[in-house]
């Protein structure tokens, strides 16, 4: 299988439902290795542009490329080898409730790879323990809290060791502390497998401390108002609305 | 007055000016709306320019005296009156300086749209074409993940298969058999009644036998299956849906038809016949029930005038029928539940929708299928 280069490219995005436009206009590059933020005020599209990057829902216009690949213009096979080197995880976990959390973690290890039932079992293991939860292979995701449903689907969505990882607001419903250790873990990702990362999230604490690339949509404008490191953009960005968001609200226009 | 609980006394201080006094626990519900035509009656007869409030009598207050107070605002600021909010308590006066602080939002009202009838019926007609398309989108979807299983390249588990076989087979043998027992013996007495005017209840059954083995052996267990898995496939699709569950098969490559849906309709496929079959017999001994209990026709004699009456052509179409009808329920089901919305009310329309589109196709269906069975004569 050909080795698809990790970087997004996303330009004159329009994203609309039927004929309500949610976003025009979104140009924006995601370079290998960068740990992406796209944040926003709440329901200003974040989770849908997010749809549109993992190829869920086809753009109104514009383009996402992988590599030199436009993702929308590619014929469906050529789309499907390119989803395959992504991860996602949902907000909601969205595991697989008919199944076990290692059935959950080895059924994309058993349709898309070779390995033998034995390495499987053991990396099932391994990447169930990466996320803390070794010894709850046999557990099934109604029996396990909400938390570790979101680190089992992490699980889950490493199995495959993507290129891209993709997660839709992984921190919301942690705990500070269990926020704090996924952060972490998605660095330490990026770091170790050398890892590209797309995150949404308004969890100031997780933008500041490991985005380097970011985007910021506005639902008043509807459109993209900022891009770039968010600590440069709380230093420099002179933009009120991006500014009271940074600053959660206590430097207001 | 004074012997109420609570309420409120109008006092003129100026020619101008009117004191609402206000006393007791207004935290008792009740209509305020007598008292605030009071005002507007007051305001009518010496036109007013200020409202003042004394509230040293007022022992306890809840929402119900803030609503008074903001109509009272509203009234006030349409007639140019000033309400002097200083006599109010100070909890009331902060919260209701909060509740005027962000003026309303007029854009946020969703006005009321009318649309002409033209453009109703208009709507109507694309949205059903829209529906028509997304119907048959599905169903080349699932006739695609039909070939790659013949060709062996599909993926499901097989633990799913055995799961739905399990539950639309043997756990269904209960239901099935309670209401085919029931139908035959039906067919019995509706046919006894008619016959035995010419003494010729031993036709009874002949009646029972080819009603139950053409017809309805195959509808009743279709209908009951509609009811019962169509339902369940539906709300189980719907669910992963809600959870992205669905999504998630999607990014990770795995097409959710082949995974979820064909397991479900091989399964149906697979369990519909055997059931038509318990279900011809069961009808079948529920009209021989009638017969011996009621018209004197012993067991062999029925035996044999079934025996008789029955070929194999008649139990092959009612099988043939069934096969057909669990294709259609898993598709209805199946269908509906990989359409639904992103809430909970959905998941619960679009297993009413299953059942509803389940059982429309398989009465249409049964009557296309008895019509052609006919002309070529089988």
């Amino acid at each position: 299988m050909q080795k698809i280069a990790p970087k997004i490219g996303v330009r004159d995005l329009t994203m609309a439902y039927g004929d309500f436009v949610i976003q025009r206009d979104l140009t924006f590059e995601i370079a290998a290795g960068d740990i992406f933020i796209i944040m926003g005020g709440s329901g200003c599209g974040k989770s849908t542009l997010l749809r549109h990057l993992v190829g869920l829902k086809a753009p109104a216009k514009g383009r996402v490329c992988y590599g030199s690949i436009s993702f929308w213009e590619a014929p469906p096979l050529e789309q499907e080898k390119i989803m395959r080197s992504f991860g996602v995880l949902y907000q909601s976990g969205a595991l697989w409730s008919s199944l076990t959390l290692s059935e959950n973690v080895s059924l994309p290890l058993k349709e898309f790879s070779n390995y033998s039932d034995v390495q499987i079992r053991e990396l099932v293991s391994l990447k169930l323990s990466l996320v803390g939860l070794a010894g709850f292979e046999n557990f099934y995701p109604s029996e396990i809290s909400g938390g570790m449903q979101k680190r089992a689907g992490l699980a889950r969505a490493m199995a495959l060791d993507p290129e891209i990882l993709f997660f839709d607001e992984p921190s919301a419903g942690l705990d500070p502390v269990s926020a704090r250790r996924l952060d972490d873990l998605i660095i330490e990702l990026r770091d170790s497998l050398g890892a590209t990362v797309v995150i949404v999230t308004h969890e100031l604490a997780s933008i500041f401390s490991i985005g380097n690339n970011s985007v910021f949509l506005d639902p008043e404008t509807r459109t993209m108002i900022a891009a770039g490191n968010p600590n440069t953009l709380l230093a420099e960005c002179e933009h009120p609305t991006v500014r009271s968001f940074l600053t959660r609200g206590e430097e207001t226009e | 007055m004074t012997h109420d609980t609570y309420g409120l006394k109008y006092f003129k201080k100026k020619q101008d000016t009117v004191l609402v006094q206000l006393y007791g626990s207004w935290e008792v519900s009740g209509d305020r709306r007598p008292a605030l035509d009071a005002l507007i009656s007051l305001h009518e007869k010496t036109s007013l320019r200020r409202v003042e409030f004394d509230t040293g009598k007022l022992s306890a207050w809840n929402s119900g005296l803030l609503t008074f107070l903001l109509n009272i605002h509203a009234f006030c600021a349409s007639h140019d009156i000033e309400m002097a909010r200083n006599g109010l308590p100070n909890g009331v006066e902060r919260i209701l300086a909060l509740a005027l602080a962000v003026p309303e939002n007029k854009d946020a009202h969703r006005a009321p749209t009318k649309t002409p009838l033209v453009d109703r019926v208009g709507a109507w007609a694309l949205g059903q074409v829209d529906a028509g398309l997304e119907m048959a989108g599905f169903i080349g979807e699932v006739f695609a993940a039909c070939l790659n299983m013949i060709r062996g390249a599909a993926r499901f588990r097989l633990t799913d298969f055995l799961l739905f076989l399990q539950q639309c087979g043997s756990q269904a043998l209960p239901i099935v058999s309670l209401i085919s027992l029931l139908v035959g013996l039906i067919l019995a007495f509706v046919g006894a009644v008619q016959l035995q005017m010419f003494g010729a209840q031993i036709y009874v059954a002949n009646l029972v036998g080819l009603a139950m083995a053409r017809e309805m052996g195959a509808m009743m267990a279709g209908i009951i299956m509609a009811g019962r898995t169509g339902a369940a496939f539906a709300a189980q699709l719907g669910t992963m849906q809600v959870n992205e569950e669905i999504d998630a098969f999607k990014t990770m490559g795995i097409d959710p038809v082949e995974f979820l849906v064909l397991p479900r309709m091989l399964a149906l496929v697979v369990m519909m016949p055997l059931l038509c079959v318990y279900a011809d017999l069961l009808g079948i001994a529920g009209g021989a029930l009638v017969s011996i209990g009621m018209l004197d026709i012993s067991a062999v004699e029925y035996y044999n005038q079934t025996k008789a009456s029955l070929t194999l052509t008649h139990l092959g179409v009612g099988v043939f029928k069934s096969a057909v009808f669990g294709v259609l329920v898993a598709i209805a089901g199946c269908l509906r539940g990989m359409q639904c919305g992103r809430s909970s009310s959905a998941v619960g329309d679009a297993a009413t929708s299953a059942v509803v589109t389940g059982i429309v196709f398989i009465i249409v269906s049964d009557a296309l299928m008895t019509i052609v069975f006919t002309i070529i004569g089988i």
